[in-house]
């Protein structure tokens, strides 16, 4: 006998680890402007290879950099083209309709303030939003929502939890309540049983209480599971095939952004994919990176077709902790690196522009002469949304969000 | 029975209060009779633990690693000839049944495209995948093997290599519960170095971590075909598996030791029934020459310039604090006393990495038991922890493997060589879906629990008041075992 009397589905399984993390805290500032922002982080773990997902195939180097396995504009299949240098790989069709309609922008050859290539500390620099790894354990999504509020603190009876997941990122850690969502599928304990838990906890373990309350004010949010998605039971724990890849991609996205379209829903969500660890035949422009783009591009129209009438304010930033090498491995694949992309998707976006101070691909152009030299700061890019998106102030931003970036300037014109 | 009651509650409060501890901190939780194994002695009990022998005595009838590896590779071999022939037969009967192309042709190739790979699909799935109950066998053993111990210290030991040196069945299905069996379990006990080579040599590490293609630019077939170096594994080696990160090794350093391993290597099961998907050291990838790494020169040839390495990574002084401090952070506390993660480095270096001797200088510390219980259990400890409570032994792997999953611990699927984290912060938001599964095992035994008795005879009464009161007060029997599973007593250690 087990301690599970159901086996868990694909969705449970899978959802997990891309569970959403979010809160109904309102941005106050822009309440009042009459505006209703919405803000999704997804976070694409293992780090993403930027010069497989947007080309510079204006520059002269890229081919003889990647051989053939450069994306090009005349390949099989031919890259999507963005203007007369970039092209974006052909697996995301989605977001060259969203970029070609302005509702999509791409920042080339950013980074982190993280110069060394150890995955984990990388994770830990995006998401704490500090200078180095290991510098605290709250990220700096959390404390932007610590600072929307004045005097710095949040009312927990504003906030409803999600759900329950199971690793919670760092990005969203800290002092303000923290709420997950998974899909439930095991029958839940009833109310009496979690009152009378949630009794004891407060009696023996003030922690465990905490994260029990939240969880049950998940209850009254009620269920955001809409009529979409169908997607059938399968028992098996096996390794997923692309097909479902794509399921859960677009189900996890797109369970995000119903409950972020709520009216009485969230306004901050961050979920996680993972899987662009690509070390051994990487496959940009068929196989592995090519199939999990085209996963995320998949997100991006579920979360586009559920947000419907909020669309409009919505934003989402797509981020990694860093690049890969821009030359290919001897594995036909990348191991890591440092410069790389950001996604900017969203109806509340100033897009159809890839941002970029191209760094060169030639051997003296590139980091350490192995990666794509970062030009931009991430952090300026975050700080631009959270500014201009949220209303942040950018006191807070330089100090308590993303402490000591003073001289890392908010890029403005990124919303509006 | 009757006569181990009446001596454990001869017991001093004292002694049962630790012997609880001890089940929590260092083994696998309070089960029957398992208060009396310990004695008055909790820490005799725990070092007497290591000096049995850690084979799994069932796994005799599992199939070694490389054996999973060729089953697995097999059936995918005969899956994807019978696709290949059920895709030409489907062609060849659509050839047969319309020799002249309609007008609407292009909808209809369509058509024809899909039926021709419907048929593939169903004849390569009429081949089952006998890697998803070699990993079910493997994951019941290791389960029950937790549930039977008295203690279950070593278990606990053998559980926390398995995830120092982790890899992922969702890479490598076959060979993961082997891989624990062969390379970590035969070594927990051992020497540290021991433990390094094993795994990092064994093929199911080497194939997580990218080794099997890495080539060196001058190798022989480096140099025939486009093809060179991964560094993979070699930086996940210093990183997570012995220095550490920001321990002061470079990319230089990375690059050398990916250098040194290119040729550790599997044999392809394809061409070789007897002892395909067993490690081998191929000279034709390997990088000619010496290596530098960490400022020292290798120049042995072949498989012993990596071995020599890893010699050294062990003994590096920076390797004994790591794994100190991730030991004690696993048994004892997030934040570990430093006291006693100095002590453990020191038996750590006296010993020459002896484990067994590193685990006694932890459990004969007294800072090793001072502290409160503040770990939250990871969801994998408290659901065997629960079990063993009802004093079950036998578990259907397929449901203990899908409540682990539920709780984002599956069993060998870490999401990143990291593997998974030992922090309160990382699983307390899951507590609440601990809720409803432990509501669900309260609901399935019932018939067979006794909230009162496992209180009494299981922590022998070594509960918090307010548990007990919660307990009898509960509406129901599967109310009372749920609130008892979640009560911090359970929870924490």
């Amino acid at each position: 006998m087990g301690f599970d009397n159901h086996l868990p589905t694909r969705r449970e399984l899978l959802v997990g680890s891309g569970a959403l993390f979010a809160w109904s805290q309102m941005p106050r500032i822009a309440r009042a402007e009459g505006r209703d922002p919405r803000l999704l982080v997804v976070i694409l773990r293992g780090a993403l290879d930027g010069l497989g997902a947007v080309a510079p195939v204006g520059d002269p180097d890229w081919i003889s950099l990647r051989g053939d396995r450069a994306l090009m504009l005349d390949g099989k299949p031919p890259a999507l083209p963005l203007d007369s240098f970039f092209a974006l790989n052909p697996a995301m069709p989605n977001l060259h309709r969203l970029y070609k309609s302005g509702k999509a922008a791409i920042v080339h050859a950013a980074a982190t303030p993280y110069r060394e290539r150890s995955h984990f500390d990388g994770q830990d620099v995006l998401e704490s939003g500090f200078t180095r790894p290991g510098a605290t354990g709250s990220g700096w999504l959390n404390r932007a929502l610590l600072a929307m509020e004045s005097g710095g603190r949040v009312d927990p009876r504003g906030s409803r939890a999600l759900g329950i997941g199971s690793v919670t990122p760092l990005v969203v850690r800290g002092a303000a309540p923290v709420m997950t969502w998974v899909p439930q599928r095991i029958l839940p304990a009833s109310e009496d049983t979690q009152n009378r838990l949630l009794d004891l906890y407060q009696h023996t373990d003030p922690k465990l209480a905490t994260v029990l309350q939240a969880r049950m004010k998940l209850a009254s949010l009620g269920g955001a599971r809409g009529s979409g998605d169908p997607m059938p039971d399968d028992p098996t724990l096996m390794p997923p095939g692309n097909a479902r890849v794509r399921a859960f991609f677009a189900e996890a996205a797109g369970t995000a952004a119903r409950y972020l379209a709520k009216p009485d829903g969230p306004r901050v969500g961050a979920m996680g994919f993972v899987g662009w660890d690509t070390h051994i035949a990487e496959g940009a422009a068929s196989g592995q990176l090519y199939n999990l783009l085209g996963a995320l591009d998949g997100a991006f129209a579920a979360i586009e077709s559920n947000m419907s009438e909020v669309w409009h304010e919505t934003v989402v930033a797509v981020v990694t902790e860093f690049g890969r090498t821009a030359r290919i491995n001897g594995t036909q694949g990348t191991d890591h690196g440092t410069g790389t992309v950001a996604f900017l998707i969203g109806g509340g976006l100033t897009g159809g522009r890839v941002i970029a101070d191209w760094p060169g691909l030639k051997p003296a152009q590139l980091f350490e002469d192995r990666d794509l030299k970062p030009t931009t700061d991430l952090r300026a890019v975050l700080k631009g949304l959270l500014r201009d998106h949220l209303r942040v102030d950018e006191k807070s931003l330089a100090e308590t969000v993303f402490p000591g970036s003073a001289d890392v300037k908010p890029m403005g014109g990124l919303v509006g | 029975m009757q006569a181990r009651e009446n001596w454990a509650f001869a017991m001093s409060n004292s002694a049962k209060a630790d012997s609880v501890l001890a089940l929590h901190r260092f083994g696998m939780g309070p089960r029957p009779g398992s208060i009396a194994a310990l004695g008055t002695d909790p820490r005799g009990a725990l070092i007497a633990e290591l000096d049995r022998p850690l084979t799994l005595t069932a796994a005799a009838s599992l199939p070694p690693s490389a054996k999973a590896y060729r089953t697995v590779a097999d059936a995918n071999a005969r899956r994807a000839a019978r696709a290949k022939q059920a895709q030409q037969q489907a062609r060849k009967q659509q050839v047969a049944a319309a020799p002249v192309m309609s007008e609407d042709q292009t909808q209809g190739q369509g058509q024809n495209k899909d039926a021709v790979e419907m048929a593939a699909k169903q004849a390569a799935e009429a081949v089952p995948d006998p890697g998803r109950p070699i990993y079910l066998q493997e994951a019941k053993l290791r389960t029950e093997a937790a549930l039977a111990a008295d203690i279950g210290f070593a278990e606990r030991l053998v559980w926390f290599w398995s995830n120092h040196f982790c890899i992922s069945a969702n890479k490598i299905q076959s060979m993961s519960g082997a891989y624990e069996r062969e390379a970590v379990r035969a070594n927990t006990l051992g020497r540290f170095v021991d433990l390094l080579l094993a795994v990092e040599g064994h093929p199911a590490m080497l194939f997580y971590l990218d080794n099997l293609e890495s080539m060196g630019a001058n190798s022989t077939a480096g140099l025939n075909r486009s093809r060179g170096l991964n560094e993979n594994i070699a930086r996940e080696i210093m990183e997570l598996h012995t220095l550490g990160v920001r321990t002061g090794y470079t990319q230089d350093d990375v690059i050398g030791f990916a250098n040194v391993l290119t040729g550790w290597t599997l044999l392809p099961p394809g061409d070789n029934p007897e002892h395909g998907g067993e490690f081998v050291f191929n000279p034709r990838l390997h990088e000619p020459g010496g290596q530098t790494v960490l400022g020292k020169r290798y120049e042995q040839e072949d498989v012993e310039q990596g071995r020599a390495v890893l010699r050294d990574l062990a003994a590096h002084p920076a390797t004994a604090i790591h794994i100190a401090t991730k030991l004690a952070r696993h048994f004892v506390a997030d934040e570990p006393p430093p006291a006693l993660v100095e002590q453990m480095a020191k038996a750590f270096r006296d010993t020459e990495g002896d484990l067994k001797q590193v685990a006694i200088a932890m459990v004969s510390s007294d800072d090793a038991w001072r502290g409160p219980p503040s770990k939250l259990k990871r969801p994998s400890e408290w659901g065997v922890g629960m079990v063993r409570a009802t004093g079950i032994t036998s578990v259907d792997p397929e449901r203990f493997t899908g409540g682990q999953a539920l709780l984002g611990e599956a069993l060998w699927r870490p999401s990143a060589p990291k593997g998974y984290p030992d922090d309160e912060a990382s699983w307390i938001d899951g507590v609440g879906r601990r809720l409803d599964i432990a509501n669900n095992f309260a609901e399935r035994i019932t018939g067979i629990a006794d909230p009162h008795a496992i209180i009494e005879d299981v922590f022998a009464s070594e509960i918090a008041p307010e548990v007990k009161q919660a307990v009898g007060r509960a509406e129901s029997r599967q109310q009372a075992l749920a609130l008892l599973f979640m009560s911090a007593d359970f929870q924490r250690r």
